[in-house]
C-alpha cells in the first residue's frame, strides 16, 4: 500500500504528536501548577515545609488557601521595590542591547559572505561559552583594584578608583555582556534575508539613509528585533547569577529575592508566590515572544 | 555615502567585538600570571594549571558534570528531535498553541522558575510515591533534559523545514514505511544539525548553575556549582586556568562545526 504525507493512519500521527506533548506537559506544565498550589499553602515545620491545601478529615474535605505570600507581596513595600527594580534593570539592559546589537547585526549582515561567516562566528562563540565564566571575567576588570581602574589610574585620568564592582552599574555591564548574543543572533537571521533591492529602491527614490532605515529596514526587521529583545528582557528579570556575582547587597532583583526566600529563609510558599508573580509579570512579554516566533514559523511555511 | 559609511562600519565592529572579547582575553592572559593578586602582572607562570590538575574537588566535580552533560545531551537529542520534527512536519493539531508555548518556555523563562518548579514536583512525587529518594544525578539530569530539549527542538525544526521534501516523498512512493523514511532518509539528511544540537545541549548542561542548585543533593556537586561557590566571593586564579581551557575547547569545537557546515552547504 502506498503511503502519503501526512500519515494516512491517524493513530500513528497522533502517537507521534502525543509522546513529546506528554513529556513537555509532565515536566513543564505539571511542575508549574504545583508551584501555583504551593504558593497558596502555609509555612510549617517538617518535610516538606508547607501545609497541604486540601485535607480529608471525618468525611469532610477541607480546602485551605493561604494568601499570606501574596498579601505580603502586595503590601510590603520592599517587594514592590524589587519588582520595579527588576523590570527597570531588565528594560535598561534590553535598551542597551538594542543600541549596541542593532548596528552590529546590521554591519554583520551587510558584510561580504566570507567575512560575514567569520563575524558571525565571533558572536556565536561567546553564546556557546560558559555564562558563569564570562561574568566572572568582569570581576577582575571592574574591581577597585581591577584592570579598568589600574588602566585609568595609570593613564592619570582618575586619582582614586571608580566604585563599579558590587554596584548596579556592574550588574548592567554583566547583563548586557551576557545577553548581547541573544539579541544579535535572531536579528541577524532576519536582517540577512532582507532584500537589498528594497534599500536600493528607496535610495533611488531619493530617500536619505536615515529615512530608508526608519521606513524600510526597521519595519521589516521588527520580528527579529522583537524576538531578540524578549530573549534579553525575560531572562534578565529573573536573573540570579549576575546580580549575585557583580551586584551589591542592595541590588534587588526578583530571581535573587526568590532564591533567598527559598534557600536562606526556607520559606517555600513565599518563594513559590514570588515565582508566580514573576511569571504573571512576564506573561505580556512572553505572549509577545510566542506571537512573533509563531508568526516567523507561519511565514517560513 | 559609501566612504563615510566605511569609517562608521569599522568603528561599530571594533567596539562591538572589543566589548565581547576584551574580558575573555583578560581572563585568559591572567591565568598565566605568577601572582595570586589577579590584577597585577608579575610574570609568566603555569602554576595555576598545575594546581588545577591537583585539585581533587574540582576534578571530581568535572567528572560528574561530564557524565551528566553526556547523558543530558543524548536524551535531549532524542526527545528534542522528536518534538522538533512534530513541530515542523505534522501541521496544526489540537493544542498546537500550548505545544509551541511549552517548547518555547525554557528558552526564555528565567532558570530559577524551571529549577523551583521541578524541585517542588520531585518533592511532591517522593511524598506521594516515595520516589525519587533524595536529589542527585537523576533529578539534575531531568532538569537539564527539560531545558535542553527546547533548544534541540528549535535547531531541528528549522533544519527539517529547510529539507527538500521530494526525497522523503520518493521513498514513500517506493513503498518505504514512514518510520523507515524517517530513520533512513530524514535523519541522515539532518545529521549536521543533530551534531550541533547534541553539542549545544552538552554545553548548556555543563554550564548550568541555577537548575543544578535546586535539583542537586549532598554528594552531587557539579562543576558549575563548585566554581560558583568559589568565585562568588572574589577572584580565584585556578578558575582562570579552568576558564581558559574551557574557552579553548569550545572555540575548537565551534570552529570545527562551522567548517563542517560550510562544507556541507558547498557540497549541496
Amino acid at each position: 500500500m502506498r503511503m502519503r504525507w501526512p500519515l494516512p493512519r491517524p493513530s500513528a500521527r497522533q502517537w507521534a504528536i502525543w509522546v513529546p506533548y506528554l513529556w513537555l506537559a509532565l515536566f513543564l506544565l505539571v511542575p508549574f501548577l504545583l508551584v501555583l498550589k504551593i504558593s497558596l499553602s502555609d509555612l510549617q515545620f517538617g518535610i516538606p515545609p508547607y501545609t497541604p491545601i486540601a485535607t480529608l478529615e471525618d468525611d469532610t474535605l477541607q480546602l485551605a488557601l493561604h494568601l499570606r505570600g501574596y498579601v505580603l507581596l502586595f503590601t510590603d513595600s520592599l517587594y514592590a521595590a524589587v519588582y520595579l527594580n527588576s523590570v527597570k534593570m531588565a528594560l535598561v539592559t534590553t535598551v542597551c542591547c538594542v543600541l549596541i546589537g542593532y548596528p552590529l547585526a546590521w554591519q554583520i549582515a551587510r558584510s561580504r559572505p566570507e567575512i560575514r561567516n567569520l563575524l558571525l562566528l565571533g558572536v556565536i562563540l561567546p553564546f556557546w561559552t560558559s555564562l558563569l565564566l564570562r561574568v566572572y571575567a568582569w570581576v577582575g576588570i571592574l574591581r577597585n583594584d581591577g584592570l579598568l581602574n589600574n588602566l585609568l589610574m595609570g593613564l592619570g585620568l582618575i586619582d582614586s578608583p571608580l566604585e563599579i564592582y558590587r554596584t548596579d552599574l556592574a550588574v548592567y555591564v554583566g547583563l548586557v555582556y551576557a545577553y548581547l548574543p541573544f539579541f544579535i543572533l535572531p536579528l541577524y537571521a532576519n536582517l540577512v534575508k532582507l532584500d537589498q533591492r528594497l534599500i536600493e529602491a528607496a535610495h533611488d527614490l531619493g530617500a536619505r539613509p536615515w529615512a530608508t532605515f526608519r521606513q524600510v529596514v526597521l519595519p521589516l526587521s521588527m520580528p527579529g528585533a522583537v524576538a531578540g529583545a524578549m530573549l534579553v528582557f525575560i531572562p534578565s528579570v529573573g536573573e540570579y547569577v549576575i546580580p549575585e556575582m557583580l551586584g551589591g547587597a542592595n541590588t534587588l532583583m526578583m530571581g535573587r529575592v526568590m532564591w533567598n526566600e527559598f534557600f536562606n529563609n526556607a520559606d517555600w510558599p513565599m518563594a513559590a508566590a514570588v515565582t508566580c508573580v514573576m511569571v504573571l509579570l512576564l506573561l505580556v512579554p512572553l505572549t509577545l515572544f510566542q506571537y512573533s516566533s509563531a508568526r516567523q514559523l507561519e511565514r517560513s511555511r | 555615502m559609501r566612504h563615510a559609511g566605511r569609517g562608521v562600519r569599522w568603528a561599530t565592529l571594533a567596539l562591538g567585538y572589543g566589548f565581547l572579547y576584551v574580558p575573555i582575553v583578560c581572563l585568559m592572559v591572567f591565568s598565566f600570571n605568577d601572582s595570586k593578586l589577579m590584577t597585577v602582572w608579575t610574570g609568566f607562570s603555569l602554576r595555576w594549571y598545575v594546581e588545577l590538575f591537583q585539585d581533587q574537588t574540582l576534578l571530581a566535580a568535572a567528572r560528574l558534570s561530564l557524565v551528566i552533560a553526556t547523558l543530558t545531551a543524548t536524551a535531549a537529542l532524542c526527545i528534542g528531535t522528536w518534538a522538533g520534527y512534530v513541530l515542523a512536519r505534522m501541521g496544526r493539531f489540537r493544542g498546537f498553541g500550548l505545544y509551541i508555548g511549552m517548547l518555547g518556555a525554557p528558552l526564555v523563562m528565567p532558570e530559577v522558575v524551571l529549577g523551583i518548579s521541578l524541585l517542588l514536583m520531585f518533592v511532591e512525587l517522593s511524598k506521594v510515591v516515595g520516589w525519587p529518594d533524595g536529589n542527585g544525578l537523576f533529578t539534575i539530569w531531568v532538569g537539564h533534559v527539560t531545558l535542553c530539549t527546547a533548544y534541540v527542538a528549535v535547531i531541528i525544526q528549522s533544519r527539517v523545514r529547510d529539507l527538500d521534501r521530494s526525497l522523503e516523498e520518493a521513498a514513500l512512493d517506493l513503498g518505504a514505511t514512514p518510520l523507515r523514511v524517517f530513520f533512513r532518509i530524514t535523519l541522515p539528511l539532518i545529521a549536521p544539525a543533530l551534531v550541533a544540537a547534541w553539542l549545544l545541549a552538552f554545553t548548556l548542561s555543563l554550564d548550568d548553575v541555577v537548575i543544578a542548585s535546586f535539583l542537586s543533593g549532598p554528594g552531587y556537586t557539579t562543576l558549575p556549582l563548585e566554581v560558583f561557590s568559589r568565585v562568588r566571593l572574589g577572584l580565584k586564579p585556578e578558575i582562570n586556568a579552568l576558564a581558559t581551557l574551557f574557552i579553548l575547547a569550545v572555540a575548537i569545537v565551534v570552529v570545527a562545526l562551522n567548517r563542517l557546515q560550510i562544507r556541507a552547504a558547498q557540497s549541496q
